[in-house]
């Protein structure tokens, strides 16, 4: 079957699978310092024109809403879009294969070296800075998914379970999730009051 | 080939717990690679999780490296298509059938829910990292500066991220 959501025009006309692979490619070696989706707009809509702007922040609302990572899911959406499930699959590899490779490559580096006092302290070092960037992220995503006193109630639930009572993690997500899930069941008084999260400007 | 499936097994689990970002399966990370299997210690995942921050392409990719320091190139692979395939095709699947569910009034209650246990989730991972990163006083000011900056500026966070790692070479050699 043919994608039926096809419905928005993409400005240029897609690509061919080689094209494709390595375009996702390109962004997957370039996107430096996280924030991939804002690379991945950059390319998709303004480089290539692949996608217009309204088809992007479609895929990127699916992408967000899925377990994965986001610049994967993402580059399965629009590869999917634009050459059905070879493009999805090239994509998805193309976007990876960069950072998976130099992450390969640090393993045998760090294997190597990873003794060495000099390079813990440079390490230790950055990972420090990982807290820093890690706990904007959780911010900024908290800015973007709360709304009212009930989502903190949640949030800090799963806070205390996962980091201090050390429950599985897929135990919070579906008991806390359910709850969540029903607290914000579809209600006929106020239909559709999910639509203020619009993902205008995602950021990482 | 036990080793293998255990791998397998572990990252295709992990991949389902991403929501909201990889961080959100950190803490399971932790417990599994480390407590249970010993794949690697709590500072070299510290170490790969920050040097992924400063790798391209999806942040994640540091499960790679998990996988090399297990069982060479073939461990990295099978980890990698172990946490890639699962959530991919389910992303794939849902992809296709999301306009279907444009009508369903769940979907959006899905999306709200599920956001702030993703949050919450995301927060536990910060909290994890943490307790392991911030060892000492340096650590605590690199993350505290980190935090700010990328707060108040746009900045790539790869640029604070290897200024901290230079700090901390400076601390270390006059120290």
């Amino acid at each position: 079957m043919k994608n039926p959501a096809t419905v928005a025009l993409p400005v240029a006309p897609p690509p061919s699978l080689w094209r494709l692979f390595l375009g996702f490619f390109m962004m997957g070696a370039t996107s430096l310092g996280g924030g991939v989706i804002a690379y991945l707009r950059t390319g998709l809509v303004t480089h290539y024109r692949w996608l217009d702007d309204k088809t992007f922040v479609e895929l990127m609302a699916i992408s967000q809403s899925l377990p994965g990572l986001n610049a994967t899911n993402m580059s399965i959406l629009a590869g999917d879009r634009l050459r059905g499930w070879p493009g999805a699959l090239l994509g998805a590899l193309g976007m990876c294969l960069p950072g998976a490779s130099l992450m390969t490559a640090a393993a045998f580096a760090v294997g190597v070296g990873g003794d060495d006092p000099v390079s813990k302290a440079f390490l230790h070092a950055i990972a420090a800075g990982a807290v820093g960037l890690v706990t904007v992220v959780g911010v900024q995503l908290g800015a973007k998914m709360l709304y009212e006193i009930a989502d903190y109630v949640f949030v800090a639930i799963t806070i205390v379970l996962v980091a201090f009572l050390h429950v599985q993690v897929i135990y919070a997500l579906v008991g806390v999730g359910a709850v969540a899930i029903w607290w914000h069941r579809p209600r006929k008084t106020e239909p559709h009051d999910v639509k203020k999260p619009a993902p205008e400007d995602p950021v990482s | 080939m036990k080793q293998f499936l255990d791998l397998a097994g572990v990252f295709g689990y992990i991949s389902l717990l991403t929501v909201g970002g990889g961080m959100a399966a950190f803490p399971e990370l932790k417990t599994l690679t480390v407590d249970t299997y010993h794949w690697v210690t709590f500072p070299e995942l510290m170490h790969y999780y920050s040097l992924g921050q400063l790798a391209p392409g999806p942040n994640m990719m540091m499960v790679a490296s998990i996988g090399a320091q297990v069982a060479g190139l073939p461990g990295a692979a099978v980890v990698l298509m172990a946490f890639i395939l699962p959530t991919g095709l389910l992303t794939f699947g849902i992809g296709r059938l999301w306009t279907h569910l444009d009508k369903w009034p769940w979907r959006a209650s899905i999306q709200r829910g599920l956001g702030s246990v993703a949050v919450g989730l995301v927060a536990a991972g910060a909290i994890v990292l943490a307790r392991g990163a911030l060892s000492d006083w340096l650590a605590v000011v690199l993350a505290v500066a980190v935090f700010a900056l990328l707060m108040r500026t746009k900045i790539n966070p790869a640029i604070p991220i290897v200024a901290s790692g230079l700090v901390g070479l400076g601390v270390f050699w006059l120290g």
